[in-house]
């Protein structure tokens, strides 16, 4: 087989264990790495994205301590150009991104109804290319590398770094959407996709967008930087030409999945079927309209109210289409959700379980952070340029990590065979919910008096950025932040931990629908989806069998 | 809980997962191509405007010569690859094993002749890349665009193992692999009028 074959649709054995423990170990660990086995490929990007958030959260919290205290000298001044850095990459293309497509990939199949992801392997390649490519371009920022770096090799190799990475997420999203547009099940028309597997699609398409637009630049700024630097600003003026990807609205397309958790969740929750389907798939495709608000990289707008009609409008347009559509598509997509738990409420009492409250939560935080991303770009308010940029793409990012939190936590006995403690979770989500807000409203707060922000290309901005005078209780915003900082990383601590101990099998066993989920994955009599996810392809006639199936509608 | 399974079904109808694979490929790189060239006609504009580094200048460096020859000769190698390609889609779905052979190794030839030419044109144009503004822009565009054409060039490679190694009945390959090469000819067919016609 070669990287574009796909699985055949007969079950193929697993290994067989053997008697020795080493031996064992290494066939298990070699299962691993060239696993070809959607789950397993989802696991990895959802674990190693895991592990970069939670730096990435050490991270701001060391930021936020020099931002509090300029004098602490934490880390050495030259060193503060390139830990800003690591911290929008650990964002974007350590955290958000391969956690929504990690979901993605693990959970979609067999949300399809499908026996494998298409193109498995390719799916696998694009993990170890990004994984080496983040690590490159970590490396490269440790090197003195990155925007406005000292060392033109690092500066070259932070550039290939990122070269690196998306190609590897280009190839794990055509697998993605490859999968949704070919793989279902006989019966599961588009319409009938669940609403994850939706968002999944809408993300995957936002990425296949906006990443190439990001590498068609890096490609110019490599050459140039690599033999004159004469076009583009060398490599301060990287910044300026792909800064755009570590920011709203581009962050928005990329955790479009961890919306569809949230829509998937509350129909579960409430024990009712989605109202108005069709109109929430059109919710979740109009969040997507970010990904053409990054493309065209008008992430603000010239509306200004005190000036002609004709002005006004000129910039209004051009707002409207970019931050408005996506604003009621979240409006649409919130507002079915809460349509649906009102039918729902006529069967019974809402189960409320830990997933639910990672991804209501998450759902929010990433409806604040959207709605940051509507009012910077109003120039009459001044936000350009501050704290507030950030605030809204930490809202979005640690909302996107809350959510696929939820998501995990719920497809545990699919992927693991384990179901987590709700007692041990619930807290975590509380955790989690606590830390974003604390994390990301100081920065909104501290960006609307005027404080500083956006990514540095160089030493004299970072100072300005630390430097938090003239600015109204900018001490007290900076150490509510770090706080938050802090909280968010103990929270992905601890939800590695928990993970880490129900893969070890000390997790309770699952049963085969614990949650009582509406879509075919459920259907299946065992917990752990089998290898190959269905012994037999399933067919499909509604767009929640598994609904269909129970006699009142509701999971007993 | 009761112990619920849905009936199995048929064996799914094929989906055409490859062609759709490869679409979306193209889309991405259109995307990509699609950028460079924006950028490209920015930085033209900035500079025809405002100068380069305090000196106004032309809208192409006059020291080079484009050797039209050569890029034209390239847009027709590409629009015929398309032929070839397509007569490969033809032959392989009568089950034509010789046309098949035909069509992809003619495709494959073209698309050497289009690198060889691409070669022809650095040489002969001798753009120093460290040299202006336009040498770094110059060599990214079309290097990107080569980088492709290789990878078509990949793609007729596997192609032609597979429909030619006893599975000549699979012609989703063929189908998709002449998908490709459109995508080629309408990128390069763009390039070619930014980069060495309007210059």
């Amino acid at each position: 087989m070669t990287t574009i074959d796909t699985r055949p649709d007969t079950a193929v054995p697993g290994e067989q264990p053997s008697d020795s423990a080493v031996v064992s170990f290494f066939v298990g660990a070699a299962g691993w790495v060239v696993s070809t086995d959607h789950k397993r490929i989802g696991r990895l990007y959802l674990a190693a994205g895991s592990l970069a958030l939670l730096a990435t959260s050490v991270i701001g919290l060391i930021l936020g301590l020099e931002r509090v205290d300029d004098s602490a000298a934490l880390l050495d001044a030259n060193a503060l150009l390139q830990v800003f850095q690591a911290y929008r990459v650990g964002l974007v293309f350590g955290a958000v991104l391969p956690l929504a497509l990690g979901l993605s990939i693990a959970v979609a199949p067999m949300q399809l109804g499908a026996r494998s992801i298409a193109f498995p392997r390719l799916a696998l390649a694009g993990f170890y290319s990004w994984l080496g490519g983040l690590v490159l371009a970590m490396a490269a920022l440790g090197a003195n590398g990155g925007i406005g770096g000292g060392d033109s090799n690092a500066v070259d190799l932070f550039l290939a770094g990122h070269g690196l990475m998306i190609l590897g997420l280009l190839a794990s999203a055509v697998c993605v959407a490859a999968s949704v547009l070919t793989t279902r099940a006989p019966g599961m028309t588009l319409r009938r996709v669940p609403l994850f597997s939706w968002s999944a699609l809408v993300g995957s398409l936002g990425m296949l967008l906006v990443l190439p637009v990001a590498f068609g630049s890096i490609v110019y700024l490599f050459i140039d930087h690599r033999y004159t630097s004469l076009n583009f600003g060398g490599s301060e003026g990287i910044a300026a030409w792909v800064g755009w990807i570590f920011s709203v609205p581009a962050v928005v397309a990329f955790a479009l999945p961890a919306i569809g958790v949230a829509a998937e969740l509350v129909p579960v929750t409430f024990r009712a079927r989605q109202a108005v389907r069709g109109v929430a798939f059109a919710g979740i495709a109009l969040i997507g309209v970010t990904a053409l608000s990054a493309l065209t990289q008008q992430n603000t707008h010239a509306v200004t109210f005190d000036s002609s009609p004709l002005t006004f409008i000129e910039g209004a347009i051009p707002f409207v289409l970019l931050a408005g559509l996506p604003l009621l598509g979240l409006l649409i997509v919130m507002g079915l959700g809460g349509l649906t738990a009102k039918q729902g409420s006529s069967v019974g009492r809402p189960r409320i379980a830990a997933p639910f409250v990672f991804g209501f939560f998450g759902l929010g935080m990433i409806a604040v952070g959207l709605i940051g991303n509507a009012l910077q770009g109003i120039t009459d308010l001044e936000l350009v340029g501050t704290t507030f940029e950030e605030g809204a793409t930490l809202y979005v990012v640690y909302g996107a990590a809350l959510s696929v939190m939820g998501g995990a936590v719920f497809w545990a006995p699919k992927m693991w065979g384990r179901t987590i403690a709700d007692k041990l979770v619930m807290p975590l989500a509380l955790l989690g919910v606590t830390a974003t807000v604390l994390a990301a409203l100081p920065l909104y707060l501290a960006g609307f008096v005027g404080q500083l922000g956006g990514i540095p290309a160089n030493d004299p901005e970072v100072s300005a950025i630390l430097s938090l005078d003239g600015v109204d209780g900018g001490a007290l915003w900076m150490t509510l932040s770090l706080i938050g900082h802090g909280l968010m990383a103990l929270t992905v601590f601890a939800f590695v931990g928990l993970m880490l101990k129900a893969f070890a099998g000390n997790g309770e066993m699952s049963e085969a629908n614990p949650y009582g989920g509406h879509t075919v994955e459920w259907t299946s009599p065992s917990s752990l989806a089998p290898h190959a996810n269905y012994e037999h392809v399933p067919t499909v006639a509604s767009a929640t069998p598994q609904f269909d199936m129970t006699a009142d509608g509701s999971h007993s | 809980m009761s112990q619920l399974a849905l009936p199995a079904a048929a064996m799914p109808a094929p989906r055409r997962q490859l062609f759709i694979g490869t679409a979306l490929a193209c889309t991405a790189a259109t995307m990509m191509i699609g950028s460079m060239l924006a950028v490209w006609v920015l930085l033209r504009e900035r500079y025809l405007t405002e100068g380069f580094a305090g000196a106004a200048v032309d809208r192409f460096p006059g020291k080079y010569i484009v050797p039209e020859v050569a890029s034209n000769v390239m847009l027709m190698t590409v629009w015929a690859l398309c032929l070839f390609a397509q007569w490969a889609v033809y032959a392989g779905n009568r089950g034509d094993r010789a046309h098949t052979a035909l069509g992809l190794g003619v495709s494959a030839l073209m698309a050497i002749a289009f690198i060889n030419a691409q070669a022809f044109i650095y040489v002969d144009m001798g753009v120093v890349i460290h040299d202006t503004y336009y040498g770094t822009l110059f060599y990214a565009l079309t290097g990107s665009m080569l980088a492709l054409v290789a990878a078509g060039l990949v793609y007729t490679t596997v192609a032609a193992f597979r429909a030619l190694s006893g599975r000549l009945g699979e012609t989703e390959i063929l189908s998709s692999h002449a998908l490709y090469w459109y995508f080629i000819a309408v990128a390069y067919s763009a390039i070619w009028f930014v980069v060495y016609v309007t210059k």
